[in-house]
């Protein structure tokens, strides 16, 4: 399922003293079954254009086009939960979502909200916990219970349980520690290559950009300033630097090297690539 | 919520902005009381004139204070058809069952309308001009004679400027719960009564969670601060009155001696 953006513009709170930009004029698609990351830094327009992805804003100009929904400044509020099931979206410190009693139910919630039996839904949640890693004794537990790193699982538990085609992430692994932050990257790279979800990632971490993602989207000012592969983006230091970006550590690892007199036939992006430079030269 | 016009700051740098927000407060209370003061064509007009004479002054548009009566368009609807259809007295011109139309009840309703859009317009044009945190500042200082009395004022006060504080950081987190909600399914605002109050738990539960932990965190952040209660705390901006608030008091005393020289007796 595609998602294209046609010449969309968000204005916040049109009209008042208080109006602000958050998308200009935005042209992209984000095609299906590709691992797309979204960058840019504080307020440069991810968010509102997260929140595009599922309807949750509807542009003030433009269109965007979500599998075969067209969605204008004008489309009717009801009616766009079928939306919202294919694409699931995992907020900003999602833990902040949990409101049932038990892990088990806070995953169920969002399937029975689509029309799921209830059982059926059960055992679904069942089954969510274990593919995000939770062991089965947490089910009955009570979500406010868990460790911080435990509910984010929760939480992105529940979005996946509604069997979304894309999968839409908003920074997952703030805040987590070093190892919760590599099992939920791996977790989402395992549902992308496995399960073939689209994935579409917000991130401060340049590092998972490289590793990762197959598409970038640079945003700066409410503005899609640059798109390419990893390797386009990150190929110029200068550039990124003015857009307040960085490098990958190993991109930079490599630019060091290259100024000592090594010779990169392209720069490299993961450690992988730049083990096996190293090794050739 | 966007569309919340009461109760909300725009920036400036006009008369009204600069002036106290003590004078402000008080002087929008006493505002109130004088409107029933008027009771006649000519006292409401005045009225009118002077407080539509007011908003250039603030610099405020007035679609705001259109926008502060239209959240309230059905209490005022309800108050002046209550006066339209009850009052007794005068001619009758209509009558239907136990409902009647007299003259009276049409000027009653006619006073009540514009007593409503006066209030409305003066206590909107507080809150668009004065910074809730200058509110509770004012609040503070007014209520300090009843210090001795054991009255908790910089408790109190504390108690506002922290309230009004959390208001937008609430708003925010409540955006962001539903929109989370949303995502997985939850309709606001559709289906029957029922079912709408099941979609608030899921609203409600998270939303009290986050408020229990921030009123925690903005504790221990306080105290780690050395925050001891109010007592022998100076202030970054302390309150003055200016010349501005020594016109803003004749101007209603001025007002205060016409109204009761005009209305009728």
């Amino acid at each position: 399922m595609d998602i294209t953006f046609n010449h969309v513009s968000f204005t916040y709170q049109p009209g008042t003293p208080f109006a602000g930009t958050g998308l200009r004029d935005v042209n992209t698609t984000i095609h299906g079954g590709e691992y797309t990351a979204i960058v840019g830094h504080t307020g440069s327009g991810k968010s509102t254009l997260l929140q595009h992805l599922n309807a949750l804003l509807k542009p003030t100009a433009g269109t965007v086009t979500i599998g075969d929904r067209v969605i204008t400044p004008t489309t009717n509020n009801k009616h766009l939960r079928a939306l919202r099931q294919q694409v699931g979206m995992v907020f900003q410190f999602p833990e902040s979502q949990l409101f049932e009693s038990t892990v088990q139910r806070d995953i169920a919630f969002g399937p029975e909200n689509f029309g799921m039996a209830p059982d059926e839904a059960a055992a679904l949640a069942a089954e969510t916990a274990r593919l995000v890693g939770l062991p089965d004794d947490l089910l009955t537990r009570s979500p406010f219970d868990l460790s911080g790193g435990q509910m984010r699982r929760v939480a992105i538990a529940g979005v996946l349980a509604m069997r979304p085609s894309v999968l839409v992430l908003d920074e997952p692994t703030a805040g987590l520690d070093p190892a919760g932050r590599r099992d939920l990257m791996a977790l989402f790279a395992r549902l992308h290559t496995e399960e073939g979800l689209t994935i579409v990632l917000v991130t401060h971490q340049m590092d998972d950009v490289a590793n990762f993602a197959e598409h970038v989207l640079v945003m700066d000012g409410g503005a899609l300033v640059r798109e390419g592969t990893p390797r386009e983006v990150f190929a110029d230091a200068a550039w990124l630097r003015d857009h307040s970006l960085a490098q990958p550590t190993t991109t930079r690892m490599a630019g060091a090297l290259a100024a000592r007199g090594f010779h990169f036939d392209q720069p490299p992006l993961t450690l992988d690539e730049l083990a096996d430079a190293w090794h050739r030269s | 919520m966007n569309s919340m016009i009461l109760g909300r700051y725009i920036p400036g740098d006009s008369p009204i902005h600069r002036l106290d927000p003590r004078t402000k407060l008080l002087g929008c209370f006493y505002y109130i009381g004088i409107v029933f003061l008027a009771n006649n064509w000519i006292t409401y007009a005045l009225m009118f004139a002077l407080t539509l004479g007011l908003l250039p002054l603030a610099h405020v548009r007035l679609g705001f204070f259109l926008r502060g009566v239209r959240a309230i368009i059905y209490l005022i609807l309800f108050t002046v058809l209550l006066q339209l259809f009850f009052t007794t007295g005068g001619h009758v011109w209509w009558q239907w069952g136990w409902l009647t139309v007299t003259s009276k009840g049409v000027v009653n309703a006619v006073y009540i309308l514009c007593r409503l859009v006066l209030i409305i317009f003066a206590s909107t044009l507080l809150t668009l001009t004065t910074q809730p945190l200058g509110l509770a500042d004012a609040v503070e200082s007014i209520l300090k004679p009843l210090k001795p009395l054991h009255v908790p004022v910089t408790e109190l006060a504390l108690m506002l400027s922290i309230a009004l504080r959390f208001v937008p950081t609430l708003m925010d987190q409540t955006t962001k719960t539903m929109n989370a909600q949303r995502a997985r399914g939850v309709d606001f605002g559709s289906g029957g009564p029922i079912k709408q109050l099941k979609a608030i738990v899921p609203l409600f539960i998270p939303l009290f969670v986050s408020a229990f932990s921030m009123a925690d965190d903005l504790a221990t952040a306080m105290e780690a601060r050395g925050f001891r209660g109010g007592d022998g705390r100076t202030r970054y901006r302390a309150l003055a009155y200016h010349r501005g608030d020594a016109v803003a008091v004749v101007l209603l005393v001025v007002l205060t001696v016409v109204l009761i020289v005009l209305r009728t007796h």
